[in-house]
């Protein structure tokens, strides 16, 4: 949304030839891309492009092999120190992860625990934040997420669409200044998708910085500042979702697209 | 309608299928079962007024609770230490891992009574044991033989055997709990310590319940193996009357009557905690796949 001023103010996120893989295989070939505050991004792209992978990286749940990657100005899981760059301990890992939230495909939320505790589990837990301060804030975000009356439900109890609006809320309670979405809709029924993705684009409104793996083109097209599609590991174009989506400047964009539409 | 018998609201009309085999088998056990209890009932040597007599004597009831306090005790150190030891079997330190590793290793790999005869003779082992920092001053110290007595013995043998064997019991419970778990505490920036704790184990819990219930079972058993260490359970108490007055078969009928009773008592418990943990597991709706 402040695309313009993206060169003054820190990015979000910045990745700079980010290679990631796993024994022989490479997931990550060379993925630099920049996000600025209060942008959303939508990564596209084939099965086993590396868009799960690149979000992994963000959050440091997976360890990149090489290249630099920033959230906020910070190295994810390394600290540099007299201009080498140390490896963070778990403790400090944990700290940086409280600020980029994450919501995921399968949803993951804990099933011996209710929506709300869902909710409050851990800014209770690590931002020591009082109960009653933490419950009241659960409840606001339950309301927001459109399920004030579900509290006390466990995540069997709930519609798959419920328990990732549950999954986003937790997620919005450890006040992030960065989500990431992994195919938030695609364990969905279709009928359910809706009510998730309209959740998204409040969210999007607001200002949060976001960064949404989908194959939801629609919520794309909407929502999202930034549109980049990945293929083998690899960003092969960015641009606004209005240029991408409709007049691709690459061939292998184009061949995507006109698979999925 | 032309076809007979099956229809909505309408009992179905069949010659229902004849089991003979489980007549026969029902016979045969029968005459088996019955061969049985006139035995038992027409043997003297069963010696049953004896089985009476001793049944409630003191030092049997006695016996009978030390073996209750042995089996609590030692499961209270088995599942303790057993969760202990499958946290640093996981740890990401492979010398704590390795030690952990090594422990199991050896506890699983020598006999029971091997290791509950070691504790009884670790005063022959360690004359004087201390506790103190390692090679300098030692705060507490005394003669081993009054250090670990009988009781300790027993227990730290049957315990901290006991421990190996739920280590695995909790490792196979954490592993099955869904990786996914583990990933969404760690975006929220949860540490390892208080995941596991409080995300992890309480699902893994479900599955550890179960296997846990059968080697309390097994315990209760178990204990009777420190009778050899003159350790006074229930074994041991029948075993001492039998040395005096001979009446060996009724004493070990007396042992084996509590035997049966006390683990009918655990098994009919461990069915009402896993029909309570059973309970709310509904399956998942509204999901694909
Ligand atoms: N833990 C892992 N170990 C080995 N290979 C992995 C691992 N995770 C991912 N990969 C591989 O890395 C590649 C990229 O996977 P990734 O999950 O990032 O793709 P994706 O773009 O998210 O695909 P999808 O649309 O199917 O979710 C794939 O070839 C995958 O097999
Ligand atoms: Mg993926």
């Amino acid at each position: 949304m402040n695309a313009g001023s993206a060169a003054v103010a820190v990015p979000m996120v910045r990745a700079e030839r980010v290679r990631k893989s796993f024994g022989q295989h490479v997931a990550l070939r060379e993925v630099s891309l920049t996000v600025a505050p209060g942008e959303v991004t939508c990564l596209i792209g084939p099965s086993g492009s590396g868009k799960t992978t690149f979000l992994r990286c963000i959050n440091h749940l997976e360890r990149i092999s090489g290249g630099r990657l920033e959230v906020d100005g910070e190295l994810v899981g390394y600290r540099e120190h007299r201009g080498r760059i140390r490896e963070l301990r778990p403790r400090d890992i944990a700290r940086k992860r409280r600020e980029i939230g994450m919501v995921f495909q399968r949803f993951n939320l804990f099933p011996h625990l209710t929506a709300l505790e869902n909710i409050i589990e851990a800014p209770v837990r690590v931002h020591a934040e009082r109960r009653s301060e933490a419950t009241r804030r659960g409840r606001a975000l339950l309301a927001r997420v459109g399920l004030a009356d579900r509290a006390d439900a466990y995540p069997a109890e709930l519609s798959g669409g419920q328990q990732q609006r549950v999954a986003i809320a937790r997620a919005l309670a450890m006040r992030p200044k960065l989500m990431l979405f992994d195919e938030p809709t695609s364990a969905l029924d279709p009928e359910l998708v809706g009510e998730v993705l309209e959740i998204m684009r409040q969210l999007a409104t607001e200002g949060m910085t976001m960064i949404v793996v989908t194959h939801e083109l629609g919520f794309a097209r909407e929502a999202a500042d930034t549109v980049v599609f990945m293929d083998a590991g690899t960003v092969v174009e960015v641009g606004p979702p209005a240029t991408l989506l409709t007049a691709p400047a690459h061939e292998r964009t184009r061949a995507f697209l006109s698979k999925v539409l | 309608m032309a076809t007979a018998g099956i229809g909505v609201g309408v009992d179905v009309d069949a010659v229902p299928l004849r089991h003979p085999g489980r007549w026969a088998a029902g016979v045969v056990i029968l005459v088996f079962a019955a061969m049985g209890v006139h035995s038992l009932a027409t043997n003297p040597n069963f010696q049953w007024g004896t089985v009476g007599d001793y049944l409630f004597a003191e030092p049997v009831l006695r016996g009978m609770w030390a073996t209750v306090y042995l089996t609590v005790i030692a499961m209270a150190i088995g599942v303790v230490g057993g969760i202990g030891l499958a946290i640093l079997r996981m740890s990401p330190n492979p010398v704590v891992a390795g030690a952990a590793w090594l422990y199991i290793w050896f506890f699983r790999g020598t006999p029971l009574l091997v290791q509950i005869l070691f504790w009884s003779f670790i005063g022959a082992l360690y004359p004087r044991l201390s506790l103190g920092i390692p090679f300098g001053p030692s705060f507490v110290s005394g003669d081993a033989n009054h250090v670990v007595p009988l009781f300790a013995a027993a227990v730290l043998g049957l315990g901290l055997n006991e421990a190996a064997y739920m280590a695995e019991i909790v490792r196979a419970g954490i592993n099955g709990v869904d990786a996914g778990q583990t990933e969404a505490a760690s975006a929220l920036g949860m540490p390892r310590a208080l995941t596991l704790r409080r995300i992890v184990l309480p699902q893994a819990m479900r599955t550890i319940i179960p296997p846990t219930g059968n080697e309390t079972i097994s315990m209760l058993k178990t204990t009777s193996l420190v009778s050899v260490i003159s350790y006074n359970e229930l074994l041991n108490a029948t075993r001492l009357i039998y040395a005096r007055n001979f009446q060996t078969v009724p004493l070990l009928i007396v042992a084996a009557l509590w035997y049966l009773a006390l683990t009918s008592v655990l098994t009919a418990g461990q069915h009402q905690l896993e029909r309570r943990f059973a309970r709310g597991i509904l399956p998942r709706v509204g999901e694909r796949r």
